[in-house]
């Protein structure tokens, strides 16, 4: 295999096609990069009460995320330990005890019975064909060593030692929260809509992650929906006018988004959904309450962006988060979760859902041309002769500022390849192997170097 | 007496029949791509929703779909926004349409469940039917889309309209990169 150097090459600004068609790259990628990384695994909306679960996937692999009756949120990987059916087939529910259909064995999450999250309680013939000499508490559910519930997004790593989630946004969190908070300004007062899109597409991973992590030159794709016209507030585009979007990353971290730069002051409100007066009314008085909330406190609006390596936000219109997870190198399944201020007026939250679906999702006729895009990208890269060139990731190269207020962020302006960059800059360090200590020490800013020296 | 009966059951197969041509029209209006016109078979008030399908235990099957006007779901449109995915098309750069999909709506198992007030004189009817939509397109790209539709019709002055479409899709996680076509 070509040296990790040769395939995403900063200096130059190109990216070998090989890392999204081949085999080889994609099973290291799993290991390295899927078996380490932070990774979103759900919503806690999706397991509001004790004993509910949901099936969600890391990298390849089906987890079960639980709510147990202690209230705390488990994540196990979805296979039994006697032979590795697939415990739960449903996509989620509620359960006291997981039980194979297979031989019968049977787990728990009940603080109460085990010592572990999964851990064996039920086994056939434990007595009499076993003997009573299995061991069971070895043989309990695989269960991810860190989970966090982050502003009611749940995220997983299998790396016992990956940094604390926190450390791992870094200065980028700002702008996730930005997506997670209430628009007013409040912690977390986000809610899931209910439902879970999930559809496959026959494209590399990447291409979604690096879609969303800051890529507004692809705006000739939308260009027929634009020419439509589809905002909430009518008129041609797809969306009420962002305020002073520009590329944003983190090469050190590999988080980046197409966003505000941060600041102080609340700019003036400016009407949105103006076809929907109730919910304009709404975001009026949210302006008013946010004003109030944040008070001088630094604040950000986002517009997209991806948390290395599979998970990207909407953060304003539509509001949404989206999952790739992998299933080959040249296919993925996506996911969509959309979002709402929990306290909103219904009439609010309607609006929102139509308009979100309108928008994104396999039916959204802005996200339904993206596809189109990664799909035949994906297959036109997969000759022999094709992958022997390079993509070209040089827009903006040597033209990007430090950020004062967000160390080891950078603003790349608002049409530049910055952040697919910081993407793929990352995901070299990440298949570079490398402990967690090197992986996070600041100073690693290669794809903010100059272009051609 | 007798007449009365076979006249009740001459309604009703008169009924289906002109249902099921409408139906069948409808179909090849989109097969035709001819999207204005099929635009105009729908009532203004037209509800035309697809939720999405799940897994769920077999004693659990009031969560198999999600919810309409609640949760998510893979469409959930009026005229207005049709409207729009028609104008959409007809830009010519909607990419993931161009060049254009080729569809075969196959319409199977319609079966009128209500009429009102009657078959006779029928002003709205509930019909249910099975659909398998065929979509290639490019190369090798090839969506095999079945499931149930529950639609009901309304006959307004120039004849039926579909006033409400479900759209059940026998599919949990969405085996097609898009949906751009009409069900």
């Amino acid at each position: 295999m070509d040296t990790l150097n040769s395939l995403v090459d900063l200096q130059a600004g190109t990216v070998s096609r090989e890392i999204f068609v081949n085999d080889e790259i994609f099973r290291q990628e799993l290991e390295r990069i899927f078996g380490r990384a932070w990774l979103f695994v759900g919503h806690e909306d999706l397991v509001p009460k004790p004993d509910d679960f949901f099936v969600s996937r890391m990298g390849t692999e089906s987890v079960i995320l639980t709510r147990d009756r202690q209230g705390k949120i488990n994540v196990l990987l979805n296979s039994c330990m006697h032979r590795g059916m697939k415990l739960c087939r449903s996509d989620g529910g509620n359960t006291r005890a997981f039980t194979c259909p297979y031989h019968g064995w049977s787990y728990s999450t009940d603080g109460r019975l085990v010592e572990t999250p999964g851990e064996l309680v039920g086994v056939p013939g434990f007595a009499t064909h076993y003997r009573g000499e299995l061991d069971k508490k070895s043989w309990g559910l695989v269960h991810c060593p860190r989970v966090v519930n982050y502003k009611g997004t749940i995220w997983a790593s299998w790396d016992a030692k990956a940094p604390d989630f926190e450390d791992y946004l870094g200065g980028f969190r700002i702008y996730l929260d930005a997506a997670l908070d209430h628009r007013d300004g409040r912690e977390g007062g986000s809610e899931m809509v209910g439902g879970v899109q999930k559809w496959r597409v026959k494209c590399n991973w990447k291409f979604a992650a690096e879609n969303f992590i800051g890529d507004l030159y692809h705006d000739i794709s939308h260009r027929s929906v634009d020419l439509v016209g589809i905002g909430p507030s009518g008129g041609k585009g797809r969306r009420d006018r962002p305020r002073g979007r520009t590329t944003i990353g983190f090469p050190g971290l590999g988080h980046g988004g197409l966003a505000e730069l941060p600041h102080h002051a609340e700019p003036d409100y400016v009407a949105t959904y103006r076809n929907h007066p109730e919910v304009e009314e709404y975001y009026r008085q949210v302006h008013e309450a946010r004003v109030r909330n944040l008070g001088d406190r630094l604040r950000v609006t986002t517009g997209t962006g991806t948390i290395f390596p599979n998970m990207s936000f909407h953060g304003r219109q539509p509001r949404t988060i989206a999952v790739f997870h992998p299933i080959s190198p040249t296919e993925m399944e996506m996911w969509r979760i959309y979002l709402v201020d929990r306290d909103a007026p219904q009439v609010v939250k309607d609006v929102a859902r139509h308009y979100y679906l309108r928008y994104s999702g396999p039916g959204g006729m802005t996200e339904s041309d993206d596809m189109e895009n990664w799909v035949y990208a994906t297959e036109a890269s997969m000759g022999p002769v094709a992958r022997r060139f390079p993509y070209n990731y040089q827009m903006g190269a040597g033209h990007s500022q430090p950020i004062p207020e967000l160390p080891g962020g950078f603003d790349g302006g608002e049409y530049s390849e910055q952040n697919a960059r910081v993407l793929y800059g990352r995901w070299k360090q990440l298949m570079e192997g490398g402990d967690w200590d090197a992986l996070m020490a600041p100073g690693s800013h290669a794809a903010m170097e100059p272009a051609h020296g | 007496m007798g007449e009365v009966m076979a006249d009740d059951r001459l309604s009703a197969m008169l009924l289906e029949h002109e249902i099921r041509g409408f139906l069948h029209a409808e179909a090849d209006l989109l097969d035709d791509r001819r999207f204005p016109e099929w635009l105009d078979l729908l009532a203004e008030d037209v509800r035309y929703w697809m939720p999405i399908t799940r897994n769920v235990r077999h004693d659990q099957s009031a969560l198999e779909y999600t919810r309409e006007q609640q949760d998510s779901c893979w469409f959930d449109e009026g005229k207005e926004t049709l409207r729009q995915r028609v104008q959409q098309l007809q830009t010519g750069i909607h990419w993931a349409e161009e060049p254009r999909s080729r569809t075969a709506h196959l319409l199977t198992n319609i079966r009128i469940v209500s009429a009102l007030p009657d078959a006779a004189s029928a002003k709205e009817v509930e019909v249910r039917s099975r659909f398998l939509l065929y979509r290639n397109r490019i190369h090798d790209e090839t969506d095999i889309l079945a499931g149930k539709r529950l639609d009901h019709l309304r006959r307004e002055e120039g004849g039926w309209r579909i006033s409400r479409r479900e759209i059940r899709l026998d599919q949990s996680v969405l085996l097609a990169k898009n949906l751009t076509t009409f069900f």
